[in-house]
């Protein structure tokens, strides 16, 4: 039996995220093929045959498949799934796009988020915004699973021969959507799902303007990710794709700094498997002290400059 | 046009669940239910799109208890045209409820159905995708702003990183994210008028589905309980924690 991982890359190399997946990939304890697809993708797919237990690499090339678009993507899926006993994507927007999308297609019940192996056919996964874990079994020939990186640990890239590489047949494209443009911010900073140092901000920055005065400074001094509430980003202050919880991205940083977030449940999901949190909140009722490490109460104007400047 | 757009009944977003003792499952006894967020916003799209004259009638379609009338009930009350209520007992998975869906697309033939692009009990993100792929048709996900046009959809979507527009021909599915609009509260006079808006209440089970759940839950646990920290008194002290005691910086 052999584990097809979809790899998340920019072309160039792989992503944090996809060595996160091969973690539990590792744990299912079969043979691994790592899937590459885009449009031109061999030095990722060379990056790709060199990943801990990966005995075969398959690019898929198309310009349909450049965008990532759900509708080609989840057509390759379909067409390669049946030779495998499980197939695993880090939850990413592109594969929770695609992967269910291919689920239903081959008629089977995607496992999503996973936070653990227990068995083959057996996983651990968050519900209820990670308040009830839940042991499933799955009763599918083929396994769809995706990952919820923040819960596993990068396998690192080996010093080993590489896997061989080899170029699979790409379904046609069924032509449904087409790629319009993408807008991405080119912010010099790491990404926030796989950096070490998470700083994060809520609604008591009180405007973008501020948030950024205050929050980036100390980001730049801790080499850190900038994250917000799902406050902070209704309110504007802050992007949609900064968004750390339930609904927004799931992260696992060693250190995370929340800077005038309350600590609502939806928050909590996303942040609480970081292993150090630090509050900074003038509310020391606040639910974020509950999970917090360190707690500051008192004015985050006064104290986050303090701190950047502490640090400097 | 014709929108459809399904509506589930979750347990209310501020309701802090608690995990039976013996791991069966969380306790959902006396809990108050409520439409799950993101399909305030899917209903919310839909009316929008009414009320621009593009779409001519919004029909809400729930699967669930009998109690999944209140939830579509909201649904015409926001302002909705009616409501079909598919009622089965227990966990029907998305992609039970994506087989269910694709009947009711049968027979109402929308031009768009719009989803919320999860549910905040199961935290699955699946149905919208999985009712799309059964029907063969396009997919815009994690949808922040729907541009109609006269050769298909414009969405905008929210990915990692930043925004990715697409174009998708109609017919089409989409999902909707938190940024896509803000919901109306229904009016009380609307509320009133909802009470005689139809409401078709049928057995899922008319429609031949296997709703037998693929994934067996073998228990329900609380998740661990991160440790209570300290209170400090200055930011030199938390410099000196991060940079001694935990070793982070």
């Amino acid at each position: 039996m052999t584990t097809l991982l979809l790899a998340a890359h920019d072309g160039s190399s792989i992503k944090d995220a996809t060595l996160k997946a091969l973690t539990p990939a590792l744990a299912l304890g079969d043979d691994i093929h790592v899937l590459v697809a885009g449009d031109g993708v061999a030095a990722a797919a060379a990056e790709a045959a060199k990943l801990k237990g990966v005995s075969r690499v398959l690019t898929a090339e198309a310009p349909a498949l450049g965008h990532g678009l759900a509708e080609p993507l989840a057509a390759l899926i379909v067409a390669l799934a049946p030779a495998y006993s499980a197939v695993l994507a880090p939850a990413t927007s592109t594969f929770k796009n695609a992967v269910p999308r291919a689920a239903a297609l081959l008629d089977v019940m995607q496992i999503s988020d996973i936070t653990a192996v227990l068995a083959p056919d057996t996983f651990e996964r968050p519900t209820y915004a990670g308040n009830a874990l839940i042991t499933v079994r799955s009763t599918d020939p083929i396994k769809l699973i995706t990952v919820r990186t923040a819960s596993f640990r990068a396998t690192l890239v080996e010093d080993r021969p590489p896997a061989p590489i080899e170029a699979v047949a790409v379904p046609t494209d069924p032509g449904l959507s087409t790629f319009v443009g993408d807008v991405f911010s080119t912010a010099d900073r790491p990404e926030l799902t796989s950096a070490r140092v998470v700083v994060s901000g809520g609604r008591a920055l009180g405007s973008e303007e501020q948030f950024k005065a205050l929050l980036l400074p100390l980001a730049d001094r801790l080499g850190a990710a900038v994250g917000a509430s799902r406050a902070a980003v209704d309110a504007g202050y802050a992007p949609n794709d900064w968004q750390v919880g339930q609904t927004g991205k799931a992260v696992s940083p060693d250190l995370y700094v929340a800077v005038g977030i309350s600590g609502a449940i939806q928050h909590l999901a996303g942040m609480k498997d970081a292993k150090v949190i630090v509050a900074i909140n003038k509310d020391g009722e606040a639910p974020i002290f509950q999970v917090a490490d360190y707690g500051l109460v008192g004015d985050l104007f006064e104290l986050v400059p303090e701190l950047t400047k502490a640090l400097g | 046009m014709k929108i459809l757009v399904p509506v589930k009944r979750v347990v209310d977003y501020n309701v802090n669940i608690r995990v039976k003792a013996d791991g069966s499952g969380v306790d959902l006894a006396n809990v108050k239910m409520s439409m799950n967020p993101f399909d305030e916003i899917s209903v919310e799209e839909a009316l929008r799109l009414r009320e621009a004259g593009i779409a001519s009638e919004v029909v809400a379609v729930s699967i669930g208890p009998k109690e999944a009338q209140e939830t579509v009930r909201t649904a015409l009350a926001m302002g909705a045209d009616r409501g079909i209520v598919l009622e089965a007992e227990g966990t029907v998975e998305p992609l039970a409820v994506a087989k269910l869906l694709k009947a009711i697309v049968a027979e109402e033939a929308p031009g768009l159905v719009i989803l919320g692009k999860q549910a905040i009990d199961d935290d699955c993100n699946q149905t919208g995708q999985m009712l799309s792929a059964l029907l063969g048709w396009p997919q815009g996900t994690f949808a922040s702003k729907l541009v109609l046009g006269d050769n298909g959809i414009e969405v905008t979507r929210e990915v990692d990183g930043g925004l990715q527009t697409v174009r998708l021909s109609l017919p089409a599915v989409v999902t909707a994210d938190l940024r896509l609009n803000e919901p109306r509260y229904a009016s009380l006079p609307n509320i009133m008028k909802a009470k005689k808006k139809p409401i078709d209440l049928r057995p899922a089970a008319q429609y031949g589905v296997d709703l037998t759940p693929r994934l067996m839950v073998l228990k329900t646990a609380e998740p661990p309980v991160r440790p209570a920290g300290r209170r400090l008194a200055s930011v030199a002290e938390l410099v000196d924690c991060l940079k001694t005691e935990a070793g982070v910086l």
